[in-house]
This record gives C-alpha cells, sequence and structure tokens, in this order.
C-alpha cells in the first residue's frame, strides 16, 4: 500500500497508524499524529485504519519563536 | 515589585516571553533563558523521521528549564492547517495554550487576518486559549475578541527583522481599545530599548527570539532586555511626564542672580 508519510512516498505494510509507526520505529510518546489533515489523537491509532493514497503526518517538539 | 501579568488566569511575575529558535547551541539556549528570567518559551511541532528522535532532546532540555510552554502554529497558511497543527501540539505539550499563527504573505510573514479569525473561533470554541499573532488592526482586535481570545499578540514589525514598533498610533490605539485584555508585542523588535518603548507605551508583555538568539552574545542580550523590560514596565507604571514644545526650567528662577 503506496501512503505519504511527512510528505514522503513508501511502501508500507501496516494496515492501522499505530502499527505504521512501530514499522518506521517512531517513539509513539514522542510524536503527534494526523492523517489526511485530520488530528488522530494517540488513543485511536489503533483504530485508525490506513489505505491507499493517505497522507501521515508525523510531527515532534521542536525550536520555536 | 510585585506586578503580576495574567493570562488565561495564569499569573506570572516575568513579561518577557522567549522563542527558542536559530541559537547557536543547546547550552547557549539554556543560558539564554535563565538570564531572560522569562517564564514561558514558544515551542513549535516539525516533522519527525521515522527512528531519528529529532525532537527528544530539544524537549527534554525544555521540560528541565520547568519553564510553561506556549506552543506555535508558525508556518501553517491555512485553517486547517493551524487548527490540526494545535490539536497536535495540545497532545502532545498538554497544554490548553496555543499562539496562533495564520501565516499570509511569504515576504514579510505577516498574519492572514481572515484566517485567524475563522481559526480563534474554532480553537476557542474548543476550549483552546488562543494567544493570536496579529497585526494592530483594530477591526482584527474585535473579530478575535468576539472569537474568544481574552490576549491578543500585535505585531511590532515583520518576524526577524528588528525594526521595532513600526506603527506607535496604531499599537497606542490598540492599547487605548483594549485596556484590559493583555496586549503582548510578537515580533519585529530587534534591540532592548524598542521593547521598553512598547512597555512605556502600556503593553503587557514581548514575545522575542531572533533579537536574542542571534545577537552576537545571547546571553547577554536576554539578560538586557530582561532588564529593559523592566525599565519599561517600571516607567509605564511610574506614569512619564508628557512632551512639551517648549523648554521649562528644572532649576528655580525665584531667587536667580542679576536680576
Amino acid at each position: 500500500m503506496k501512503i505519504a508519510v511527512n510528505g514522503e512516498q513508501l511502501e508500507a505494510g501496516a494496515a492501522t497508524l499505530a502499527a505504521l509507526l512501530a514499522e518506521l520505529e517512531y517513539d509513539p510518546g514522542l510524536v503527534a499524529t494526523a492523517v489526511n489533515e485530520v488530528f488522530v489523537r494517540a488513543k485511536d491509532r489503533d483504530f485508525c485504519a490506513l489505505k491507499e493514497g493517505d497522507k501521515v503526518e508525523v510531527l515532534s517538539p521542536r525550536q520555536g519563536g | 515589585m510585585n506586578d503580576p501579568l495574567n493570562f488565561y488566569g495564569v499569573t506570572l511575575q516575568s513579561r518577557l516571553l522567549v522563542g527558542t529558535s536559530q541559537y547557536p547551541s543547546p547550552a547557549i539556549l539554556a543560558d539564554a533563558l535563565a538570564a531572560s528570567k522569562t517564564e514561558v518559551v514558544t515551542v513549535s511541532l516539525r516533522r519527525e523521521a521515522g527512528g531519528s528522535r529529532a525532537g527528544e532532546g530539544f524537549w527534554g532540555l525544555i521540560r528541565e528549564t520547568g519553564l510553561r510552554v506556549l506552543p506555535n502554529t508558525a508556518g501553517c497558511r491555512t485553517v486547517k492547517e493551524a487548527v490540526t497543527t494545535a490539536h497536535m501540539a495540545r497532545e502532545l505539550f498538554a497544554t490548553k495554550w496555543i499562539k496562533l499563527e495564520v501565516i499570509g504573505d511569504d515576504d514579510l510573514l505577516a498574519p492572514d487576518p481572515f484566517g485567524l479569525v475563522e481559526a480563534a473561533r474554532i480553537l476557542c470554541d474548543e476550549g483552546f486559549e488562543v494567544f493570536p499573532y496579529m497585526t494592530e488592526d483594530l477591526l482584527l482586535a474585535d473579530r478575535l475578541v468576539e472569537a474568544g481570545c481574552r490576549v491578543l499578540m500585535p505585531w511590532a514589525a515583520p518576524i526577524g527583522s528588528g525594526r521595532g514598533l513600526n506603527n506607535v498610533f496604531g499599537l497606542r490605539a490598540l492599547r487605548a481599545r483594549y485596556p484590559d485584555i493583555p496586549l503582548v508585542i510578537d515580533a519585529g523588535l530587534g534591540a532592548p530599548s524598542q521593547a521598553s518603548q512598547a512597555f512605556e507605551l502600556g503593553f503587557d508583555a514581548v514575545l522575542l527570539n531572533t533579537a536574542i538568539a542571534k545577537a552576537g552574545d545571547p546571553v547577554a542580550m536576554a539578560r538586557a532586555f530582561a532588564l529593559a523590560c523592566e525599565a519599561g514596565r517600571t516607567a509605564y507604571k511610574a506614569l512619564t511626564i508628557e512632551p512639551r514644545d517648549m523648554a521649562e526650567p528644572s532649576t528655580p528662577v525665584l531667587g536667580r542672580a542679576f536680576t
């Protein structure tokens, strides 16, 4: 299944957002997530099914002004 | 001097909010934050690469300071982007505070007032405590207050420009329109004297990043801004004299010799 993660196209085997984070070796407690520009809470990632063409954003704290 | 500031029910002693970007090193960032005596730092959210843990070190440093965090939506150009980023920030930073930026112009990094009001309305309705990055426009301020904002953050000048208070007349008008809403000068300050001027005009706080981070000595500059903020605020409370066109002798005229 082709999806975009942080703007990069990749082939993912994961069926859910939680599984995708594990597959890509994210620390789930250190990131916030959105799918197709809609926020997905950490506790909902297990139930967030991914489909072909989804756009996933995985963000973490950074310096800001 | 006990002169607290209040943002959405949170009492603060420092009137200087400090950004965390562009410092030469994490150690200088930490030292500059300490020198500024700030109680609130701004942070952002950015894309994390799988397995990189890039945000972990920075977030650890900020947590160690114990300072209150004001997450921003920097770089967002649409209402949807800003609202989604705010949702993500609320979860990650565990705060209802959000510095709301909806950028409308790439050259000036000027706020998009229309998107800003729409996003502010959505977020205020959802229980966020919104700090909108705005121009000094009075009508925009009215709309943001109607939306539920109880802090306003007008720019002094474009982000990172260091130009100081570009529109003193407009800022005075905003202060007069909203005497009871905390007003924070956000963006465009370059020198401590400009921060002092903002306080002398009656503004409640200033938010800085580039002026400290890109200074030759960020730690010394952080201290200079802290002093300038205190000087300006103290001067405002002490009531400065009204300017006059003509001279008025400060030495008594009575008793002058040779008259």
